[in-house]
C-alpha cells in the first residue's frame, strides 16, 4: 500500500517541487492550499504524514497543528512543519504546538527528503 | 565639587608621579598621617593646601576638585543595576569613578552602547513582528528563493526527467525569478525608504505625528502670537498629511491662546500641574488643559510627558510619544489604557497611575478625558474624543501598589490571564 503525504502550501512552486520530489521516492502526495479548512482536509486525506506550512490563507499553520494534536487519534501523525520564520522563538511555538520536525525556507531538496523519511521511520517503529 | 572624591584623586595621581605619601607630605608641609587621611576622603581639603598639592602633582587643581559628571555615576548605576549574575560593589561606584575615570567612563559608554543594541534589536523585532507590509515582503522573498532553490535542484540533479516535469520546472523558475526581483525591488524601496524617514510615510496622521516629532510638539511662532497658518508645511509631501497636520496646528494654536506659555509657566511654578486646577485656573475645558501640558517645552513639568487622541472607535488619532511607555503604530492598543476607560464615561476626568506591562514596567500617571466634538443636530449623537496626557512617574517614587496592569497591544503583551485578551500574545507564546 502507498504510503501518502498531505502536502499543506499555498505557494504553487514550492508545492510542485515537493510533490515531484515525493513521487520519485513513492509517495502519493496530496496537496491543499488553504488553511482555513485544513483539518477537516487532513481528518479526510488520512495521510502518513503532513508538511505543513505556518503562513496560510485563513488559518496559521501553528493554529492548525495545535488543534489537529487535540483531536483523538491526530498526537503522533508526524508534522513538518515549513515556515520562512526561522527565529528560535517561531521554531519554540512550533515545539509547544506539537510539531514532530521543523525547516526553515529556504530549505535544500535533500533536507525535506531526509526529514520526511526519518519521520515515516520513527512513526513507522512506534 | 565633591569633597568626598578629592582625597581618592590626590591619591590616584601621586601614584601616577611616581610619588611616596611621606614625599609629598613633606613637599606641602604637612604630616604623613594626615595626608593618609585626606587620600582616605577622612579629611576634608580646600584652599592654600590644594593648590600646594596640585602643584606639586603638576596639575590644576580643578582636576582634584572637579567632581566626576552626575552622568557618568548614573550610567555605572544603570550598568551595575542590569548586569546578569554579577553583583557589582554599588556602594564603591562613586570611588571607583574616582579611581579610574577612564575605565570608568570606558564602562559606561559601553553600557549605553549595548542599551542603544538592545533598543535597536527591539525596534527591529518590533518592526518585524508589527509592520505588516515588511513581514509580508519579507516572506515573499523568502517563500519565492525557497521555491527556486528546490525547483532549481531538481533540474540539476535529477538524472533523468520527464520532458513534461522539466517544462514545468523551466517555467516555475522564470515565474518565480521574475517574483523574486519584483518582490526584492520593492523590499528595498521600502527600507530605503522607511530609513531615510524613519518612519512609515504614506498615512496623513503618521505624517502630520512625525511633523510635529521633529518640531519637539512646539512651535515658537505660535507660542508668539502666530497661527498655524504661519508653520512651513512645505517639507510635508502629501495634501491630506498637510491638512491633517494643519488641523492639529489649529488645535494647537488655539490652546495655546487659552494658556500662554508665561501664564501656565507662573501657575506651574506656584503648584503641581494639577489638569483639573489649570482647568479652573484658565478657564477653558479639559481637553485643552491636557494637550496643552503634552505640547510645553521640555523641562517646564519636569517628567516626560506623552498624549494620546483618540476618536470613539478607539482609533488613535494623534499621540506623542513617552520613553517607557510603548504606543502601537499597527492594530489596536490595550483596551485598559484609562483613555478607552473615559469613552465609557464621558465628561468625567479620569486620573489613574498605571504600570505598562514589558521590559521596563514603568509606572505613569494618566489624565483622561471624553467629550463630545461637536453636536450635530436634534436627537444626534454627539462623536465623542477620548483624550489621555501619561506623565512618567518620578524617578525614585514609590511604586504604586493600585497602579493598574496595561499592556501596549495585546500582540506585545506578557499578560495572558487578561480578560480583554484579543489575540495571542506572541510574547507568551515564545515569538
Amino acid at each position: 500500500m502507498s504510503r501518502k503525504v498531505l502536502l499543506i502550501e499555498d505557494e504553487p512552486n514550492i508545492a510542485e517541487a515537493i510533490r515531484f520530489l515525493l513521487i520519485r521516492e513513492g509517495w502519493q502526495v496530496e496537496t491543499h492550499a488553504e488553511g482555513s479548512d485544513a483539518i477537516e482536509v487532513i481528518q479526510g486525506a488520512n495521510p502518513d504524514l503532513v508538511i505543513l506550512d505556518v503562513m496560510l490563507p485563513g488559518k496559521s499553520g501553528m493554529e492548525i497543528l495545535r488543534n489537529l494534536r487535540e483531536l483523538e487519534g491526530m498526537q503522533h501523525l508526524p508534522v513538518l512543519m515549513l515556515t520562512a520564520r526561522g527565529q528560535s522563538r517561531d521554531r519554540e511555538m512550533a515545539e509547544n504546538a506539537g510539531v514532530s520536525r521543523f525547516m526553515t525556507k529556504p530549505f535544500s531538496n535533500a533536507e525535506v527528503l531526509t526529514a520526511v523519511r526519518d519521520l515515516h521511520a520513527q512513526a513507522t517503529r512506534s | 565639587m565633591r569633597d568626598t572624591l578629592t582625597g581618592s584623586r590626590i591619591r590616584e595621581r601621586r601614584q601616577i608621579s611616581g610619588l611616596r605619601q611621606a614625599e609629598l607630605a613633606r613637599q606641602v608641609g604637612i604630616s604623613a598621617s594626615y595626608l593618609n587621611l585626606i587620600e582616605h576622603n577622612r579629611r576634608r581639603i580646600g584652599g592654600k593646601l590644594l593648590v600646594d598639592i596640585a602643584n606639586s602633582l603638576s596639575v590644576e587643581p580643578s582636576l582634584l576638585t572637579q567632581g566626576i559628571e552626575a552622568t557618568l555615576i548614573s550610567a555605572l548605576r544603570e550598568a551595575a543595576a542590569d548586569a546578569v549574575g554579577q553583583q557589582a560593589e554599588v556602594d564603591a561606584l562613586e570611588e571607583f569613578a574616582g579611581r579610574f575615570p577612564g575605565w570608568a567612563g570606558v564602562l559606561a559608554q559601553m553600557h549605553r552602547r549595548v542599551v542603544s543594541l538592545e533598543r535597536t534589536v527591539e525596534t527591529l523585532s518590533d518592526r518585524l513582528t508589527h509592520d505588516p507590509h515588511l513581514a509580508a515582503s519579507m516572506h515573499e522573498v523568502l517563500s519565492t528563493a525557497a521555491a527556486i532553490r528546490s525547483t532549481a535542484a531538481i533540474l540539476a540533479d535529477t538524472q533523468e526527467i520527464e520532458p513534461e516535469w522539466r517544462d514545468r520546472f523551466h517555467r516555475n523558475l522564470h515565474q518565480d525569478a521574475e517574483r523574486l526581483a519584483d518582490s526584492s525591488k520593492s523590499l528595498v524601496a521600502y527600507l530605503d525608504d522607511s530609513e531615510a524617514a524613519d518612519d512609515r510615510r504614506g498615512v496623513p496622521s503618521e505624517d502630520a505625528e512625525a511633523f510635529f516629532q521633529a518640531n519637539s510638539h512646539h512651535f515658537p511662532q505660535i507660542e508668539a502670537g502666530g497661527s498655524g497658518a504661519d508653520i512651513d508645511l512645505s517639507a510635508i509631501e502629501s495634501a491630506a498629511a498637510r491638512t491633517v497636520t494643519k488641523g492639529y496646528l489649529d488645535t494647537y494654536a488655539a490652546d495655546v491662546r487659552a494658556m500662554p506659555l508665561d501664564d501656565v509657566q507662573k501657575a506651574l511654578t506656584e503648584a503641581e500641574p494639577d489638569p483639573l486646577a489649570l482647568a479652573a485656573r484658565f478657564s477653558v475645558d479639559i481637553p485643552t488643559v491636557l494637550r496643552r501640558l503634552a505640547t510645553l517645552p521640555e523641562g517646564y513639568l519636569g517628567r516626560p510627558t506623552g498624549l494620546v487622541v483618540c476618536d470613539a472607535s478607539g482609533s488613535i488619532l494623534f499621540s506623542k510619544s513617552v520613553p517607557g511607555f510603548a504606543m502601537p503604530r499597527f492594530g489596536e492598543a490595550c483596551p485598559f489604557w484609562p483613555i478607552f476607560q473615559a469613552l465609557n464615561r464621558p465628561l468625567v476626568p479620569i486620573r489613574k497611575r498605571v504600570v505598562q506591562l514589558g521590559r521596563t514596567a514603568a509606572e505613569f500617571d494618566c489624565y483622561a478625558y471624553a467629550w463630545p466634538q461637536a453636536v450635530s443636530g436634534y436627537d444626534d449623537a454627539p462623536a465623542y474624543h477620548s483624550v489621555m496626557l501619561v506623565r512618567a512617574v518620578e524617578e525614585g517614587a514609590p511604586s504604586a501598589q493600585s497602579a493598574t496592569r496595561v499592556g501596549p497591544s495585546c500582540r506585545v503583551c506578557p499578560n495572558d490571564a487578561c480578560a480583554s485578551r484579543r489575540e495571542p500574545s506572541i510574547l507568551s507564546e515564545g515569538f
